[in-house]
């Protein structure tokens, strides 16, 4: 067990290096510091000297790969690789064309993007899977008709309406809660409070639909005849062993978006702004800040990576024979 | 008396099709009724009935289910859980799927028990360990906290049982509970239940296709058939004299000992059930078949203690409705077409940070075999004893550890893979997933031609419209995909693609295994056919002891890796000499048992091949194992004719 999980451990390595590299080529030989400094500075303002002067301003005057301007190891390490790139493995980002530092940023702002995103994800699990046993519940009757109808027109609607009604009728025409903003501490839960009821309300459609076809594909499984054979009732079979199996696929499926979750969401929280990382990222696209928008999406395939290892390391928790073998 | 169990003119329907039609039996307390028929015959949806326990869609139309003093159909849905798994309770087919992958064992036998007997905690956990031990588990206290997928395929199927006894039920429905286990295991599990339902007095509703489980089984027997019961009567009468065409037909169709003749087969196939039925439904494959049979359905007709629903009754000419064609055995000195000399197949584990090789499973370890030119070598053993890997190997689809393989006497080298695919082609045991689905049947045959380059292009269309005909499929057969042909018509493209090269040798593993009695035996017929025909050889891998008898000249008998026996089918089959043999051929149950013959019941279950017992492999399961099986292996002993075993009993026997 603890060999796999170094095994999965070590495999993440070579896959950070090639997304690292990877977004060093987007970001630095396809579209070269050049192409910022002039998308920057506007049309007007493009003379060789301004864009010399954005890269000095912006610490993009190195050489891509190798320096040879100075001597000894300086040659590799004082590049736009290695100051910029590389030294994202050690969470060092610089700083954003506002001058402050991103990885202060990323630690301040994650606070908020939990403060919504955590309580999406618990209490969206927990109703969609609620919904989900009900429908299987009620399978082949009309109740589980209408439930997959209401699941596909759920699904089918945009997210932005759910937050442009939600915020209309309850902040707005009911004044129940605030329509936008966020402070910390326990006076911000009623900030919190919207974002996360229209994100579960948005989740549902997709969210319970697939777990009712995990749920009834474990129904049709010949243990489930073996339990009813047994004289258990319905709601046994489902509590029991139909859930026990089923959550084998959902708890997988969810433990891989678990560290996603500190990234937060971009709509969400542009829209109630929330100062968490999911406006920062859109605000960075907005102003076209490269450094930011490197450093997200770096640290978005980290945690991606991080996820699938939870996952696997979550499968062989669950699962005993995974576990055991 | 009035019986334990009885059902009325039982109807169920699922969608449009009446798949169990006006079935009416009775069992007694104490007494086994076997349901016998082939698949999709209604089996299964008649026990399902009987818990009303159906898959979705499926309805009870009419009818009566009476148990004890219960009227089963009548009960409201909560008092109908009480009945399932306390009054009556049902054993599965599948003990692998029909046990829960994720909860211990104990925990679902202690959910009947709570259930039914009210018991919690420590007393569940004793109860359930007693049950175990009635069940025959070894180590049953260890055994509770099990998950599924750590036990045997033997070991499950007794914790099914275990978990079906723990309401006390009156009725046990055991629905084919030793198909999926090989011939010594299923012995052991008939045996339990045999002893089960006597000490208990409970009734038995036994399922089965298989005559010799229903011969040593039940008391009482009835044939179903497209959803209807076509004859009943005492296990004695019915075997002395099946008087439906159907039955008749099923006994036929089975391959016996010293049989040489042809095999009854079944014309046609069972009609659709979704479908208005008229008159007799065997009508369209009853050879007997008059007009009355296609416009009446004929009722119910006592004859001596037996009821048939047949119209010719008791004036069915007697004696066989089998064709007695006896094929020319070939006068032939024998000629070694393959010989395989210490083949040894051993799959690495690999574990730990690097994937290091931490051991082996030895598959096959050392196995020397001939196979003769026109003649048929059976490989038979339980699963996991290294059949397969024996076939795959000699067709190097998989790479041999060690060996030496000569084809007519010539080494063949590792690199010639061309060479041996023409001498030799292989016929796998499921014909649904060995035919590529997205292949026209006539490209399937083509494929195997043009890879080897046998004929000239412009001959090989014709060479497939003569396969076909020659496996007995019709001409407009090459323009059809796999999908569209039955179990037994895939296995004959599958046969027809082997054929297809030319071949001297086919390796067929399992031709049959996943076939009806019936079906299985149009495929013996052509293979033996083809035998005839092409002077084919045939290394023929199988656990049906029965069909070796039928079609095999010689026998190798396979246990973990090793071959133990080996020698002429009749001597090794009538007079087995190593111990695992005479065990095999025991525990096959049988419609006529040979007479005197002792019953032996092996203990426990084939070890893992990863660490075989050191000495002679079978040692922890023999009888006669003494201090030097448990040090060193067994030379061969000679006993004449080409028959020789692996035993240091038999070796000092002398
Ligand atoms: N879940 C199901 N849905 C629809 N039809 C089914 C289902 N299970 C079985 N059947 C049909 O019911 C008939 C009887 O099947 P079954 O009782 O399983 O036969 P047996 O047990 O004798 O092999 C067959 O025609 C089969 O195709
Ligand atoms: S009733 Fe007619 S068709 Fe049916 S089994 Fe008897 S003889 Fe054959
Ligand atoms: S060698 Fe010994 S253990 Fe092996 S079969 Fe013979 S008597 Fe039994
Ligand atoms: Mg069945």
């Amino acid at each position: 067990m603890f060999a796999y999980i170094l095994r999965r451990l070590l495999y993440a390595i070579p896959i950070l290096i090639g997304v690292n590299l990877l977004t060093f080529a987007l970001f630095f030989v396809v579209n070269t510091p050049d192409d910022m400094a002039r998308l920057q500075l506007g049309a007007k303002h493009v003379t060789p000297e301004a864009i010399e002067r954005w890269k000095v301003e912006h610490g993009y005057d190195k050489p891509l790969l190798l320096n040879t301007r100075v001597t000894g190891s300086a040659q590799l390490t004082d590049t736009l690789f290695f100051k910029r790139s590389a030294a994202m493995f050690a969470f060092e980002f610089g700083k954003g064309d506002d001058g402050r530092d991103i990885g202060n940023e990323i630690r301040t702002r994650m606070g908020p993007s939990l403060a919504i995103a955590l309580p999406v994800f618990v209490v969206g699990l927990l109703v969609n899977i609620t919904f989900a046993l009900l429908m299987v519940f009620f399978r082949a009757t009309y109740l589980d008709v209408w439930g997959v109808v209401l699941c596909v027109v759920l699904m089918s609607i945009s997210g932005l309406f759910y937050i442009i009604a939600g915020q209309y009728f309850i902040a707005k025409l009911w004044n129940l809660l605030p329509i936008s903003g966020y402070t910390g501490g326990i006076h911000g839960l009623k900030f919190i409070l919207l974002p996360v009821l229209v994100s579960v309300v948005a989740g549902i459609g997709s969210g319970s639909r697939w777990y009712r076809t995990i749920f009834l594909e474990e129904i049709g499984k010949d243990y489930v005849r073996t339990a009813r054979a047994k004289g258990l009732s319905e709601i046994r079979v489902l509590f029991r062993h139909v859930l026990k199996n089923g959550m084998i696929p959902i708890l997988t499926g969810a433990v891989v978006v678990l560290p996603l979750l500190f990234m937060g969401s971009l709509i969400t929280e542009s829209f109630f702004g929330i100062p968490g990382l999911g406006s920062y990222t859109i605000d960075a696209i907005q102003a076209q800040d490269f450094s930011v928008v490197r450093a997200m999406v770096f640290l978005g395939s980290f945690l991606y990576i991080v996820g699938l290892i939870l996952t696997d390391i979550s499968y062989s928790w669950v699962d005993p024979r995974v576990r055991l073998q | 008396m009035s019986p334990l169990l009885r059902v009325d003119r039982l109807v169920t329907g699922i969608g449009a099709a009446r798949v169990v039609d006006g079935v009416s039996f009775d069992v007694a307390a104490g007494e086994t009724y076997a349901l016998l028929g082939e698949s999709g015959c209604g089996k299964s949806m008649t026990a399902l009935s009987l818990m009303r326990l159906l898959p979705d869609g499926g309805r009870i139309l009419s009818g009566h289910v009476q148990l004890g003093e219960t009227d089963v159909l009548a009960l409201p849905e909560r008092d109908m859980r009480r009945v399932r798994g306390g009054q009556m309770a049902m054993v599965f087919q599948e003990p692998m799927l029909a046990l829960n992958p994720v909860i211990k064992v104990g925990d679902q036998i202690g959910e009947a028990l709570s259930l039914h007997q009210g018991l919690n905690g420590q007393a569940a956990r004793d109860a359930a360990r007693a049950l175990l031990d009635s069940v025959g588990v070894p180590d049953a206290a260890r055994r509770l906290d099990s998950y599924p997928f750590e036990l045997s395929g033997g070991l499950r199927q007794r914790m099914m049982i275990a978990m079906a006894l723990a309401g006390e039920p009156s009725l046990l429905i055991a629905d084919e509970p030793t198909t999926a286990l090989d011939v010594t295991i299923q012995a052991q599990v008939l045996d339990v239940l045999r002893n089960l339902r006597a000490k208990r007095r409970m009734g038995m509703l036994l399922i089965t296709h298989d005559l010799g489980v229903v011969a040593e089984n039940a008391d009482r027997v009835g044939v179903m058939y497209a959803g209807e019961l076509l004859e009943e009567g005492a296990r004695d009468a019915f075997f002395a004299a099946p008087q439906h065409p159907y039955s008749r037909m099923l006994f036929e169709a089975l391959p016996r000992t010293g049989d040489a003749g042809r095999l009854t087969t079944i014309a046609g196939q069972v009609p659709r059930l979704d479908t208005q039925l008229r008159g007799c439904r065997f009508a369209p494959r009853c050879p007997f078949a008059i007009a009355r049979c296609h416009a009446e359905s004929p009722g119910w007709q006592e004859l001596d203690g037996q009821r048939v629903r047949c119209h010719l009754a008791g004036s069915l000419p007697a004696g066989s409705v089998r064709e007695r064609v006896t094929h020319p055995v070939a006068a032939h000195t024998p000629q070694p077409l393959l010989q395989v000399e210490g083949l040894k197949v051993h799959f690495p584990i690999r574990r730990g940070l690097i994937q290091r090789t931490v051991g082996h499973v030895r598959a096959v370890d050392d196995v020397d075999l001939t196979i003769q030119a026109g003649r048929t070598l059976a490989l038979v053993g339980e699963s996991g004893c290294g059949k397969t890997t024996v076939g795959k190997a000699l067709l190097r689809l998989i790479e041999p550890t060690a060996g030496t393989i000569m084809l007519g006497g010539k080494a063949v080298p590792a690199k010639n893979m061309p060479t041996l695919r023409r001498q030799a082609q292989m016929v796998f045991q499921d014909p649904f997933s060995s035919l590529n689905p997205r292949m026209r049947v006539a490209d399937i045959l083509l494929e195997g031609m043009d890879a080897l380059g046998v004929g000239a292009r412009g001959e090989r269309r014709g060479a497939v419209a003569r396969l076909l005909d020659q496996v007995g499929l019709p001409d407009d057969a090459g323009g059809r995909y796999p999908h569209a042909f039955s179990g037994g018509q895939r296995q004959r493209i599958a046969i027809a693609r082997a054929l297809a090269v030319s071949p001297r040798l086919v390796i067929c593993d399992e031709p049959t295994s996943a076939l009806d009695v019936s079906v299985q035996a149009q495929i013996l017929n052509l293979l033996k056919d083809l035998q005839a025909d092409l002077g084919l050889a045939y290394l023929f891998i199988t656990h049906n002891l029965a069909v070796v008898e039928y079609l095999a000249h010689d026998v190798a008998v396979m246990y973990l890796g090793r071959i133990v026996e080996q020698g002429q089918a009749g001597a090794v089959l009538r007079t087995p000499r190593h111990p695992y043999t005479q065990a095999l051929v025991s525990a096959v149950p049988r419609i006529e048992p040979p007479a005197g013959q002792t019953v032996i019941r092996l203990a426990g279950d084939q070890p893992s091949p990863l660490n075989p017992p050191v000495g002679c492999h079978f040692h922890p399961r023999c009888p006669h194992a003494s201090a030097v099986c448990r040090q060193t292996y067994p030379e061969r002993t000679d006993l004449g004719g080409g028959h020789w075993v692996r035993c240091h009993w038999v070796a000092a026997q002398g």
